[in-house]
């Protein structure tokens, strides 16, 4: 333990932070997660002010095709890999399925924005909470960052909690909301994929498979595919021409796969990381991962275990061509805690995807022939 | 060199916190209510070391949020369970789907209770060790198709101990384990839930000692399709009082307990190796204990790995008091068209796995034995006839389920394993 091993010299400090008793304002790390910056800022990722989010030397800006949706919020990725002995980037390995190898020292960061006005969404950001996956020794670590009202900076809350937001939405209606910051264990809660580890879900090579405008040093920008970019500054090994790599559609672009493919991925996204065969919801024996074709893992005719009022009086979780009979879409449509799924991470309807898994099931066949 | 900077600063911080944290413990370890109780809750889940006992004074906590914890050997410890009560009535959307979500091994929650959480109560899954004591999960309104799903609700959980606890109003089952494996549930009380008691897919279960009454179903020994843990088996239930659970089933559709028509006391289904003895099953309007495969349940489902069939069940010295008045739902219905009047207390399907005859017989482990239960009554529906696509012969004849089974081998007995009582 760190306590047994510390130096002399920090006990003449503890006098001065036993006045910090009960205080706990800050929220910030006690236990586990006192090792880590109360500050944002002192993470070094980006550079200048803060809030702007200029990434600094060796952090890369990424985005997804196919995201999870958390209340709307905008969202903005980055990567710091650690250098290797050599001096030299130390690249993450290439994997077709599934998120990348990042090697020890990672650091993935995700800041959860708000625009003031969703029709001019590049304007009046307000950064709420910025969360950072940090791969460790031991294994990736989850840290939500809640920020300040300035914004200056954002600082440690293990415990996450409510902060209210306004915004115009793109149809020019008020939305006043609670956005609710997960707390270091619903991290785990979601990124423990396989039951065991906690791991990145976005980084993997379908879902970065797209252009991205990035910023040039000159003041102009630069639009390229993320791996092939990623290949070429060093941060990516093993990968092969983005051409060759598998790349899932945007579920809101409908030229970019058929609704099948698009409900796929975005279930795929927003429910697989618990709903796979050893994820957290495996014990529903509900399976929805964008890879394969065992229906009743999928939820058709499969009748729900423990959804309890969550059923709405719906008998399976999928029923092929009744949208409104089907357990799945009643969970998407509500917000009840004891209803809602995800369970965590939202509490507003994401009513464009409601649409998009409607349409999945009223065009969905139902199977030859069912068994039992 | 910032690399070098960065590692002092890490471990002058870790000492001066863990210093803080040490002093401030010792200064004041119990937790009380106060201006943000999720946040002062939550944080102690957070950073608690393993092992460590949480204590809350007694009063009323006002959460907003489930408590999750991911630490191991935790102790989450109240007053008693009228004295220290989390109550989740203001639970937020987006904040999680129970009261309680413990996610790490030899979990202990004992002396508390948790009230109205919008969905389950307290939810134990995939770990080893978890025990319940002394602990009430109450839906305060009483019996409503809105309240939350599960009470106390262990799931993929190696060694369960749930004891002394108490639990009513949840829409599905008040005590639920599911997917787990050695497992005592005793002197609990059950009552105005849908489902009193569940044993679901779980190997080695001792339920023994509880009181459910007042639920549509009192006690669920059952075994379903299409999940992961299959095939439960081995469980005992003796010394229960399973009384008058004939509560109108207010469940959602869809979910297997709003099938269970009100009035049941004990159902075993599609479990196998069950040994029921010394109960007192009471006044239970449909039947007081009822033994049935999955398939007379009419439910479709697609699982080639699932056994739907229920083998080995041994039913000896239980008293039965009335009961059986009114049987309803598909089922009765087909026995009151086929033979008429009250279901008798013990009631058969008598359907078994075809694959397994052996000249035309059940094979002698895998029978229903029926031994010493006072003057009670039985009925085989033979609805494995109907499947068939035959007649049923309708049977109240007892003889043919003369005999015993071995006894079931008692489950690891977790009170020693926990501190726990005797």
């Amino acid at each position: 333990m760190a306590l047994r091993s510390a130096p002399p010299a920090a006990l003449a400090l503890a006098a001065l932070a036993l006045a910090g008793c009960g205080a706990g304002e800050s929220g910030s790390g006690q236990g586990p997660f006192a090792r880590y910056p109360a500050k944002l800022s002192a993470w070094g990722l980006f550079a200048g002010e803060l809030a702007n989010h200029v990434p600094a030397g060796g952090v890369e800006p990424y985005d997804l095709n196919t995201a999870l949706f958390s209340d709307y919020a905008l969202k903005f990725r980055f990567v710091r890999l650690p250098e290797g002995p050599d001096g030299d980037v130390e690249p993450a390995l290439y994997r077709e399925e599934g998120p990348f190898e990042f090697p020890v020292g990672t650091v993935i960061s995700k800041t959860f924005a708000y625009p003031t006005d969703f029709r001019v969404p590049e304007e009046g950001l307000r950064p709420l909470e910025t969360r950072l996956l940090v791969h460790e020794e031991g294994g990736w670590v989850g840290l939500p960052y809640i920020w300040n009202v300035e914004p200056t900076d954002a600082e440690l809350a293990i415990v996450g909690g409510p902060l209210d937001v306004s915004w115009i939405d793109a149809a020019g209606a008020r939305i006043e909301h609670t956005y609710r910051v997960p707390n270091a264990n619903q991290c785990k809660t979601c990124h423990r994929t396989d039951g065991e580890r906690v791991l990145p879900i976005g980084p993997q090579a379908a879902q970065l498979n797209r252009e991205y405008t990035y910023p040039d040093q000159d003041g102009t920008t630069l639009r390229e595919n993320q791996l092939e970019r990623w290949r070429r500054i060093g941060f990516l090994a093993g990968a092969p021409p983005a051409a060759e790599a598998p790349r899932a559609p945007v579920w809101n672009v409908a030229p970019s796969g058929s609704v099948d493919e698009r409900a796929r991925t975005w279930l795929d996204i927003n429910c697989a990381h618990c709903h796979n065969l050893t994820g957290s919801g495996r014990t529903s024996g509900l399976d929805l991962r964008k890879d394969h074709d065992n229906r009743t893992r999928l939820g058709v005719y499969k009748h729900p275990v423990a959804a309890g009022l969550g059923t709405g009086d719906r008998v399976y979780a999928v029923v092929p061509g009744e949208p409104d009979e089907s357990i799945l879409l009643y969970r998407l449509e509500s917000i009840h805690p004891g209803i809602a799924m995800p369970e965590i991470g939202r509490g507003l309807v994401d009513v464009e995807a409601v649409e998009l898994i409607r349409q999945w099931i009223l065009e969905m066949e139902p199977p030859a022939q069912r068994a039992g | 060199m910032k690399h070098a900077s960065a590692i002092w600063k890490h471990c002058l911080c870790t000492s001066v916190c863990l210093l803080t944290l040490a002093a401030c413990a010792q200064e004041d370890a119990t937790l009380r209510p106060g201006d943000n109780d999720h946040r002062t809750l939550q944080e102690a889940l957070l950073t608690a070391e393993p092992g460590a006992v949480i204590e809350l004074a007694g009063g009323r906590f006002e959460l907003d949020a489930t408590l999750s914890l991911d630490v191991e050997g935790v102790t989450l410890r109240g007053q008693g369970m009228d004295e220290t009560i989390l109550d989740f009535s203001a639970q937020a959307p987006g904040t999680g789907g129970e009261g309680i979500l413990a996610t790490a091994d030899d979990f202990t929650v004992e002396n508390l209770a948790v009230e109205n959480t919008r969905g389950d109560g307290i939810k134990v899954e995939g770990t080893t060790g978890a025990a319940f004591r002394s602990v009430r999960v109450e839906w305060t309104n009483g019996p409503d198709t809105n309240n939350g799903a599960y009470g106390l609700y262990p799931v993929q959980v190696t060694n369960v101990l749930i004891e002394d606890s108490r639990v009513r109003g949840a829409s599905d089952a008040g005590i639920y384990v599911g997917q787990s494996a050695n497992v005592v549930v005793r002197r609990n009380e059950a009552w105005e839930n849908v489902a009193g008691i569940e044993i679901e897919n779980t190997t080695g279960a001792d339920v023994y000692g509880n009181r459910a009454h007042g639920n549509t179903g009192g006690l669920l020994v059952f075994s379903l399709p299409e999940l992961p843990v299959k095939d439960g088996r081995d469980a005992r239930v003796y010394d229960n009082d399973i009384v008058e659970n004939n509560l109108p089933n207010f469940g959602k559709e869809g979910a297997i307990v709003s099938t269970i028509p009100a009035g049941s006391g004990i159902i075993v289904m599609a479990s196998d190796n069950v040994e029921l003895f010394e109960n007192r099953i009471h006044h239970n309007q449909n039947s007081n204990l009822a033994v049935i495969s999955y398939l007379s349940t009419g439910r479709a489902y697609n699982d080639p790995g699932y056994d739907p069939y229920t083998e080995g069940v041994y039913i000896h010295d239980n008293e039965f008091i009335g009961g059986g008045e009114s049987p309803n739902g598909d089922f009765a219905d087909a026995f009151v068209a086929l033979a008429g009047g009250a279901f008798p207390d013990i009631v058969w399907d008598g359907v078994a796995n075809p694959d397994k005859l052996v000249e035309g017989e059940v094979p002698a482990d895998l029978r229903l034995y029926i031994e010493n239960n006072g003057d009670a009554d039985f009925v085989n529906l033979d609805l494995g006839s109907v499947f068939a696509g035959g007649e049923p012969n309708v049977s109240t004849d007892l003889a043919a389920h003369q005999g015993a089974l071995p006894a079931v081998p008692q489950p690891v007995d977790l009170g020693a394993a926990t501190g726990g009582a005797p």
